[in-house]
């Protein structure tokens, strides 16, 4: 903690891929795999979630001197749900579109285990702006790797890639959608939460095979054999 | 010098994987042909599209796998998995779902596991899960029985239609559905099932021209044929009894209390065993030897639960026919079932 710069690479390296909450730590992976058929969903509920974690993680960091350690569980979660809620409301106001097609699960951000797993390993016990940072990297790795999931299930499931968009961008961004091939019947087990099972395995299975080859091609320092002198000079 | 001690049993019959799969699939030939006496050459263009894809996803897999190729493909457990695939499936089915339901057993339900003897879940059942769950209307398009349909297809009109959709004529699959009297008709299950929620009897639901002798024209056959295959298997010691005889006592047994107390409402036990694929299930699935349960104790627990969840699946579920998810439900349960029926060594105690 000595450098800062440091630290945010620290932080920016552990949240986007050593350990990434989705990929390595497995939290939150309900909404993960319940709202990532298409790319504009995972995105929505990954911009919402990231609001919520940067948003908490702040007030957590803040507070974490005058919270008796006993009920410090029972004050996170009101800090989380309280940033749920002003979440939900801003959707419910800007982007009702898409806070119908989410439906429940953005008030169960609230028990999205990532938030509280973030504010009790890191943010009860550092300063509050590399909390902040801290959330945010855990955020976007997060929002990453849903939109990647949204993505691949959207193009075997639909043969689409950001459909509805408008419904969280406005609508200019209706030309987004790309039609990548037409099907008459749609592979639905993609779509369905067995194919976000099958495809989370392939990701993870994809980020070990990456962590596997970078460890086996990686600079191995230089070996120095030190003789030990067993006899006297 | 040293001498060898071979450990019991000292005379034994040696089988190699490739003479165990070529047993399976020799015993399947008489329900494939009268599969494809009552449903016509399709069953053929399904089986070569499904030997075809077995064989390519079979060596891409082992290539991604840095395996060699050839011990693979000579250990004849893909053909296996592709010959049960294809004779699960509608036999005019088109030719990208056996493609598709083949690639995807083969690769993510063997390979991504770890191949032969690793796998969690039966390969051909939930390649078979797979299509059916995103493919309702193409896996549940059974031909009509070739005695009872209005048009005769020939065989390039089979391929005509697998390939394209449409025969040489212009007719689709949906028209040659239809029987003499012009109604699309449905598998002897599927009917069976929708009358019976409709609140039809028993008697006036059997009053279609698919039913007649034993159960649905064609089905008691085919399953008779399979049956017969199985037994082959139980006297070559393929297979044991265990787990045929558990699922088809864990399917027999409740449905025929059910029916005693329900005479007109429920499916006969004769109907349950000889339609659909209880029979392929019991003897050609059910006891793969990688997904089954290990001990004689544990494969009889195992195929009382697997025909226990097809009765109750086929009485109350939202599908007619109920073999490959039973399969599927019961791979997961085989971990605890070998825990809890693990047989005790000789002279390592017991209940005494």
């Amino acid at each position: 903690m000595s450098n800062p710069v440091n630290t945010y690479k620290e932080l920016t390296w552990q949240g986007l891929w050593n350990n990434n909450p989705a990929l390595v730590q497995l939290l939150g992976l309900c909404p993960l795999l319940a709202v990532t058929a298409t790319v504009t969903n995972a995105l929505g509920l990954g911009l919402a979630t990231l609001l919520v974690l940067v948003g908490s993680n702040i007030t957590v960091s803040l507070v974490r001197d005058f919270v008796p350690k006993e009920i410090r569980i029972p004050v996170f979660v009101m800090v989380i749900a309280t940033f749920v809620t002003v979440i939900q409301l801003l959707m419910n106001a800007y982007v009702y579109g898409l806070y119908q097609s989410l439906g429940i699960f953005i008030p169960l951000i609230v028990t999205n285990c990532a938030i509280i797993g973030r504010a009790e390993a890191y943010a009860s016990k550092n300063p509050w702006h590399h909390s902040a940072f801290d959330g945010l990297m855990m955020g976007i790795g997060f929002t990453l790797v849903l939109v990647l999931l949204g993505g691949i299930r959207e193009v075997l499931g639909n043969g689409t890639l950001f459909d509805g968009a408008n419904l969280l961008l406005g609508d200019w961004a209706a030309s987004l959608r790309i039609e990548l091939f037409r099907v008459d019947y749609p592979l639905l087990l993609a779509i369905l939460p067995p194919g976000a099972f099958i495809v989370m395995g392939f990701i993870i299975a994809g980020k070990n095979w990456v962590d596997n080859y970078r460890a086996a091609h990686a600079e191995k320092p230089e070996k120095h054999v030190t003789r030990a002198r067993v006899t006297s000079q | 010098m040293t001498f060898k001690i071979a450990a019991s049993p000292h005379a034994h019959q040696r089988r190699t994987t490739q003479q165990v799969m070529r047993w399976v699939y020799v015993a399947l030939i008489p329900g494939v042909l009268l599969q494809t006496y009552f449903f016509g050459v399709g069953v053929y263009i399904q089986l070569a599209l499904a030997l075809l894809t077995a064989w390519v996803a079979e060596g891409l897999a082992m290539r991604l796998r840095g395996r060699p190729i050839g011990h693979a493909w000579q250990d004849h457990t893909a053909i296996v998995t592709a010959v049960l695939l294809a004779i699960s499936i509608p036999a005019l089915a088109p030719w990208w779902i056996i493609v598709i339901g083949t690639a995807f057993s083969i690769i993510v339900v063997k390979h991504v596991y770890g191949g032969v003897g690793q796998n969690l879940f039966n390969p051909a059942m939930a390649g078979y899960v797979l299509l059916l769950v995103s493919f309702p209307v193409q896996m549940t398009s059974w031909p009509v029985p070739n005695e009872l349909a209005q048009l005769q297809v020939t065989i390039s009109d089979t391929a005509q239609l697998i390939f394209s959709g449409f025969t040489n004529s212009g007719y689709n699959l949906e028209q040659l559905r239809m029987g003499v009297d012009g109604v699309t008709m449905a598998t002897p299950l599927d009917s069976l099932r929708n009358d019976l929620n409709h609140q039809l009897t028993l008697t006036e639901a059997l009053n279609k021209p698919i039913f007649g002798g034993l159960a649905g024209i064609g089905w008691a056959w085919i399953n008779i044929a399979f049956l017969l295959g199985g037994l082959v298997l139980i006297k070559q010691k393929i297979i044991s009894w265990h787990i045929p005889g558990g699922m088809l006592v864990g399917l027999l047994v409740p449905a025929a209390v059910y029916w005693m107390f329900n005479p007109d409402q429920a499916i006969t036990p004769m109907l349950h065993a000889l339609s659909g694929a209880t029979m392929l299930g019991a003897f050609f699935i059910a006891t793969d030897p990688v997904t089954a349960a290990t001990s004689n104790k544990g494969r009889w627990v195992f195929g009382l639960f697997i025909g226990f969840l097809v009765f109750v699946i086929r009485t109350w579920g939202g599908y007619p026919d109920a073999v490959a998810f039973a399969v599927l439900l019961a791979n997961m349960t085989v971990p605890v079932i070998d825990k809890y029926t693990q047989p005790v060594a000789y002279g390592h105690g017991g209940r005494s």
